[in-house]
């Protein structure tokens, strides 16, 4: 397992493996924003943790499809299932990988964006910790949408309407906390469903990802 | 000891048989070619041995760990250089050392190049050297030999001839001329003899 997660956080350091796109993406978007609504800074504040979260959704959105398309193209995929690694393993290591290369860096980079949109200062710690216990989901969530569709031309646009409704309670939540954490209030029970989404997803969606496969690889 | 057996096998392709009726038995040592016009269901059988997909009728015994399936895409990652594609499958399969397999196709002096910088020919080579370090015995094999040349097609006949010798299992689908000494089937016998459509199609999904 580990060799896998190694493999493919080699490949999407290299060339044209996609690292740092989700991030460039990430931060153009949330500076597009002050350019859109204007500069006024308690609007800013106000939109602040959804811009954050819908930022960091949509970034996250950008890679999934490679998940598992470009091991289905060179054929890896096959090879792999007929490997010794369980099925619902390799699903869960795709989306640790895929985590470790979006969520990851989209969690380290959201407080520093904070500042582009005024993000009141005391509230970032919450904000860093919504988005280190959602991104996990997002990719979880978002691993099961590209084992549903691998094999698809044009597959990407299929994924995004599928995965997109499925992320929804997760930037609920999540925007929720920000949100709240903004305005001084107390946000843990937002959290603390941010946590429950995520390992709802961890432990049920590696299996419903490991079914997809087995039937997309037949 | 019996390494792969095939009971009245039937497998499917689209929700279509595509063959019926094959039993076969293949020991320690033993090699069949499978060989039949484009179509006939060699690499559907292929698939179904290596437990890609389920069959339609009768039974597969074998240890599905067993298995190692070599398809017409090889598998390689363009971005990582020959040594690292095939540390990944040795580790990935358990097993360390893969100068041996580099040797057997001829691959040493190509070990730090990109996998994307090899030609047609020698990525086949990089893909068949994936066999060696899996360590399985039962080598389930579709088109090994396509864009080898002469010396590469030797090379690999004799990669088969070490794995049978050392009590391993293969089935090989080629059109071509291995220079092995082992049965050929025709898999064109097994063709259902009408056009069948009963299978359940799982097309729509």
């Amino acid at each position: 397992m580990i060799r896998l997660l190694v493999r493919d956080l080699k490949l999407a350091v290299r060339a044209g493996g996609g690292f740092g796109l989700a991030l460039a993406f990430f931060l153009i978007v949330t500076v597009l924003v002050p350019f859109g609504v204007g500069p006024a800074s308690e609007l800013l504040g106000t939109i602040a943790p959804g811009i954050l979260w819908i930022g960091a959704l949509l970034a996250c959105l950008l890679s999934l499809d490679r998940i598992f398309a470009t091991d289905h193209e060179d054929g890896s995929l096959e090879l792999l299932a007929t490997a010794p690694l369980p099925l619902e393993a390799l699903v869960a290591v795709k989306a640790a990988a895929h985590w470790l290369t979006t969520g990851l860096p989209l969690t380290l980079a959201a407080p520093a964006l904070g500042v582009l949109l005024d993000f009141p200062a005391p509230a970032y710690g919450t904000l860093f910790l919504g988005l280190l216990l959602g991104t996990p989901a997002l990719s979880m969530i978002g691993a099961f949408g590209a084992a549903l569709t691998v094999g698809l031309k044009r597959g990407g646009l299929l994924l995004s309407l599928l995965v997109l409704p499925l992320y929804m309670p997760t930037l609920i939540f999540g925007a929720e906390a920000a949100g709240r954490a903004a305005d001084g209030q107390g946000a843990s029970t937002p959290l603390l469903l941010v946590t429950l989404i995520t390992l709802g997803s961890l432990a049920l969606l590696p299996f419903a990802g490991a079914a997809a496969l087995r039937i997309n690889l037949r | 000891m019996t390494r792969l057996a095939l009971t009245d096998l039937a497998c499917a392709r689209g929700g279509l048989i595509v063959i019926e009726g094959l039993s076969l038995s293949l020991g320690a040592g033993d090699a069949l070619i499978l060989r039949g016009p484009n179509g006939s269901g060699k690499t559907t059988l292929l698939r179904t041995v290596a437990g890609l997909q389920p069959p339609a009728a009768g039974r597969i015994e074998a240890d599905p760990e067993a298995i190692a399936y070599a398809a017409h895409a090889d598998g390689l990652k363009g971005t990582l250089s020959v040594g690292e594609n095939l540390e990944f499958w040795a580790g990935l399969f358990g097993t360390r050392g893969i100068d041996a397999a580099l040797a057997a196709f001829d691959l040493r002096d190509m070990r730090e190049r990109r996998a994307q910088a090899l030609s047609a020919g020698q990525k086949r080579r990089l893909g068949l050297a994936r066999l060696l370090v899996t360590g399985r015995p039962v080598w389930a094999l579709d088109e090994p030999t396509v864009s080898l040349d002469a010396r590469a097609v030797a090379m690999f006949a004799e990669a088969v001839r070490g794995h049978l010798a050392e009590g391993g299992a293969a089935l090989i689908a080629t059109h071509i001329e291995l220079g092995l000494d082992v049965p050929v089937l025709d898999v064109a016998q097994f063709k259902p003899g009408e056009a069948r459509t009963d299978a359940f199609d799982e097309a729509f999904l």
